[in-house]
């Protein structure tokens, strides 16, 4: 699929092309512009909040939109931007990097990215209806269940949609990784973004479902009269935090695992050698997966759970920084002795390494369970969780879309326009953050609206807002780069950073069915392999033959749109009943079209061995 | 292979769900829903065992004198059965035998049924003898909340198979629907084993605490 013949079709017919799309690779690009947006629409909420945050009892918002902006921020920024500019870079890459052509379930692909969509769209329809949720991206029980209004129901149902996207996502990766890796590619041979989109997807698929249910409790709780969590009635509020830690604390690692992979295809590409210790690498990833899911509590030290449990809590938290370590120790000697470029990508990943170490050391003292009680809910905890997401996933993602963007449309980003974006974001993230840390330990609490003059706190948050604007410089310049990339739209080759696994085996524009033939791996970087011995390309593993691809379909969109319609009647029927005609309707139209694409058998079609040959694409 | 060999009857290999790419991605999806399922369930059972006999400022009727464990027992032996059933018409699906398939199949919907119409009585029961509803307290919604998405499950499955079983029944078994017919099995003796934790976790559990 040339971009030549998209420009020819009219607007509408592109339009319908990606409303009806399976392709993973027009999938990356949906998740791109879903993420993109809602990480701009994050960012203005951070810079609504730092502007609120500028001076001492500043007026510039109210207490209550201030509590929405910073509820909105999270969740936004977790769940609507990091999640899907992650899943934009999967989609992208990883069926290309294990050489298939296409991914396991093309058609849940669709469905995990609409469900998203509808998802995200449906959360920030609530700052036009009645105000958005305003109880924090945690939304801990009482103060959710109590919070008046329909913000709370905008997140539990918004969130509800929108994850269960994450989930088919999720085991979307897992089956195309398992069963469609091209001859000779081994589980040991698969690149580290390969590997760490793995280990990612198997946390989404067993911690989703505990944000799943207590989402499910709190809607029941707010909207049905349920009482989960409430006390009065023989509820347990501690429960929501039990289960949205189980989610939340894999979630981490479901967003860092990824920006990990990111770098670790980053630095061995731009330091020409091999990444170091691959196989304590994957094992660091799998470990770190593994304890990332007996941690949860450690976010609840203050909560009583006694002294046995913080205590195991902390321990198996503090080990985290073993893998971890593993991982930053592997980077550093693949870099040593190593042929270093400096461009964009690998700038990022210099970035990176002191930051998110920065990040995972102020992750050690906060997990000594007995000075957390001192740290907790203070600047201190915003300073930290934002190295570790910003520095490391926010710099992954932007390390990634810089790298693979000739991959995914065919043309280089600007690399002085990159360079001066990472500069103003880097030192703008560090003159926001990194002064958080001590604001907190001077006691200055998270979330609050307003703090006093005259408490040591003035200077310091000046500072942070400051940053703030230096970040968001940095991330104006980064579409500006990407729009001027776009108008000048000069094509580069297929390979042009001289990279090392297969997806740079491809020519450019990646046809519609990635490989011709599927390639012969016969190591680890299999394309440096055949570099260095002199082939250039890849060896094909079958003769030309038929090509088998999924049909493309409109029912993706109508099973997420009928869920959001759902949704919105769910939310309003506790003001009037007539709302539930909308949510049947809605659920209809959910239930109707899974009882659609049951029916119809959807066999794909061909694309035949003499069509591949006239077109030649594929040859180089 | 064409669109004509996936959709012929006389040509199926002896484990036609998994011959495919698509049957074997179908296959190992399902086994990882199944295992996302489990952690589902583990959150409800978490919830149900936390909230259990716990009413706040309000009345209710402690599980003991609560839950009557003949029909629970019924249910049990209704879906338990169901299982073996559809392992009966998976057997037949690997010889290519689609009537006996469709029959055992058939049967595994109604004991089913019978399985739903029990539950139904029995919140039915609950709801009009002792009180004992959704929003009453913290223990009536967690038990609601764990059994009623146990029920929704099987309200699901049935509608499921029933779908496939209609849709298929003129033209037989081939390449394309083998892995349907065989995920909805697996979905179906997933149920099941969720069952077999509520008899114990909540009702057995229920009447000696």
């Amino acid at each position: 699929m040339s971009t030549h013949a998209a420009e020819k079709r009219g607007f509408g017919a592109v339009l319908w092309d990606y409303l009806t799309t399976v392709d993973h690779k027009k999938i990356a690009i949906l998740y791109l512009i879903g993420g993109g947006f809602f990480f701009v629409l994050g960012g203005l909420e951070a810079m609504l909040i730092r502007i609120q945050l500028i001076s001492p009892d500043n007026e510039f918002i109210s207490a209550q939109f201030y509590n929405e902006v910073m509820t909105m921020h999270g969740t936004t920024m977790i769940f609507l931007a990091a999640m899907p500019l992650l899943f934009a870079l999967m989609n992208a890459v990883v069926p290309l990097q294990i050489g298939a052509r296409d991914v396991a379930f093309p058609f849940v692909n669709a469905l995990g990215f609409w469900l998203f969509a509808f998802g995200g769209i449906l959360l920030n329809l609530s700052w036009f209806v009645t105000g958005a949720p305003d109880a924090g991206w945690t939304a801990y029980a009482p103060l959710s269940i109590i919070s008046p209004g329909h913000g709370v129901d905008f997140y539990a149902v918004g969130l509800q949609i929108s994850g269960f996207g994450t989930l088919m996502a999720g085991i979307n990766f897992i089956v195309t990784i398992i069963n469609m890796r091209a001859p000779g590619m081994t589980y040991m041979r698969m690149p580290l973004f390969t590997w760490t989109t793995f280990v990612a997807s198997i946390l989404i698929l067993f911690a989703f479902p505990a944000l799943t249910v207590g989402l499910f409790e709190m809607t029941f709780d707010r909207l049905f009269g349920a009482n989960f969590f409430k006390p009065e009635m023989g509820g347990n509020v501690i429960i929501w935090e039990h289960l949205f830690w189980i989610f939340g604390h894999p979630e981490v690692y479901i967003l860092v695992l990824p920006a990990f992979g990111v770098f670790s295809e980053v630095i061995p590409t731009f330091s020409k050698k091999r990444l170091f210790g691959y196989s304590s690498m994957v094992f660091a990833t799998v470990l770190i997966a593994f304890l990332g899911f007996m941690v949860w509590a450690h976010h609840m030290f203050t909560v009583g759970l006694g002294p046995i449990a913080n205590s195991i809590f902390a321990v198996a938290t503090m080990a985290i920084a073993v893998p971890t370590g593993i991982k930053i120790f592997n980077w550093l000697l693949t870099m040593w002795g190593g042929n270093i470029r400096i461009t964009t990508p690998m700038l990022y990943a210099l970035g990176f390494i002191p930051s998110f170490t920065i990040g995972g050391m102020t992750g050690v003292m906060l997990a000594t369970a007995a000075a957390d009680l001192q740290y907790h809910d203070s600047y201190f905890v915003v300073g930290h969780f934002h190295y570790v997401i910003v520095g490391g996933v926010v710099f992954g993602v932007l390390a990634g879309l810089t790298y693979w963007w000739p991959r995914m449309f065919g043309t280089m980003l600007d690399e002085k326009l990159g360079k001066w974006t990472f500069w103003l974001f880097f030192i703008g993230f560090h003159l926001t953050f990194f002064i958080q840390h001590f604001l907190g330990l001077m006691g200055m609490p998270r979330r609050y609206w307003k703090f006093l003059p005259d408490q040591g706190l003035d200077t310091g948050n000046l500072i942070s807002t400051i940053g703030a604007f230096f970040m968001a410089a940095g991330a104006i310049l980064f579409v500006w780069n990407i729009i001027i990339t776009s108008v000048r739209n000069e094509k580069v080759s297929g390979d042009p950073w001289d990279a090392r696994t297969l997806e740079w085996a491809i020519p450019n524009p990646t046809p519609e069915y990635n490989f011709k033939q599927i390639p012969l791996v016969r190591g680890l970087d299999p394309l440096w392999i055949e570099k260095m011995e002199g082939n250039g390309k890849m060896t094909p593993a079958e003769p030309l033959g038929d090509i088998h691809m999924p049909n493309s379909s409109f029912l993706p969109f109508m099973m997420s749109l009928g869920l959001f319609i759902a949704g919105i009647g769910v939310i309003f029927q506790v003001d009037n009943n007539s709302w539930w005609i909308v949510a049947i309707i809605g659920f209809a139209i959910t239930l109707g079209t899974m009882f659609l694409r049951s029916i119809k058998d959807d066999l794909g079609y061909h694309i035949h061995k003499e069509d591949l040959e006239d077109k030649g694409a594929g040859v180089k | 292979m064409t669109h004509d060999d996936m959709l012929r009857s006389d040509n199926l290999p002896h484990e036609p769900e998994k011959a495919t790419l698509e049957g074997k991605n179908k296959f190992l999806g399902f086994w990882f829903f199944l295992g996302g399922e489990t952690v589902l369930f583990a959150s409800l059972f978490g919830t149900y065992l936390a909230l259990k006999n716990s009413f706040g400022g309000t009345e209710g009727v402690p599980t003991t004198e609560l839950y009557g464990l003949e029909l629970v027992f019924i249910m049990t032996v209704l879906l338990l059965t169901s299982s073996l059933t559809s392992v009966y018409a998976m057997y037949h699906m690997k010889n290519h035998d689609f009537k006996k398939m469709q029959l055992w199949l058939g049967v595994t919907v109604l004991l089913g049924l019978g399985f739903l119409g029990c539950e139904i009585y029995e919140f039915y029961h609950y709801v009009h003898e002792y009180h004992h509803t959704f929003t009453a307290h913290a223990f009536g919604s967690a038990f609601y909340t764990l059994v009623g998405f146990h029920g929704g499950h099987v309200v699901f499955g049935l509608l499921w198979i029933t779908t496939l079983m209609i849709r298929n029944a003129k033209r037989g078994l081939n390449l394309y629907n083998a892995p349907k017919f065989y995920i909805a099995s697996l979905y179906w003796h997933f149920i099941d084993v969720v069952w077999v934790f509520i008899f114990t976790v909540v009702y057995l559990m229920g009447k000696v605490a």
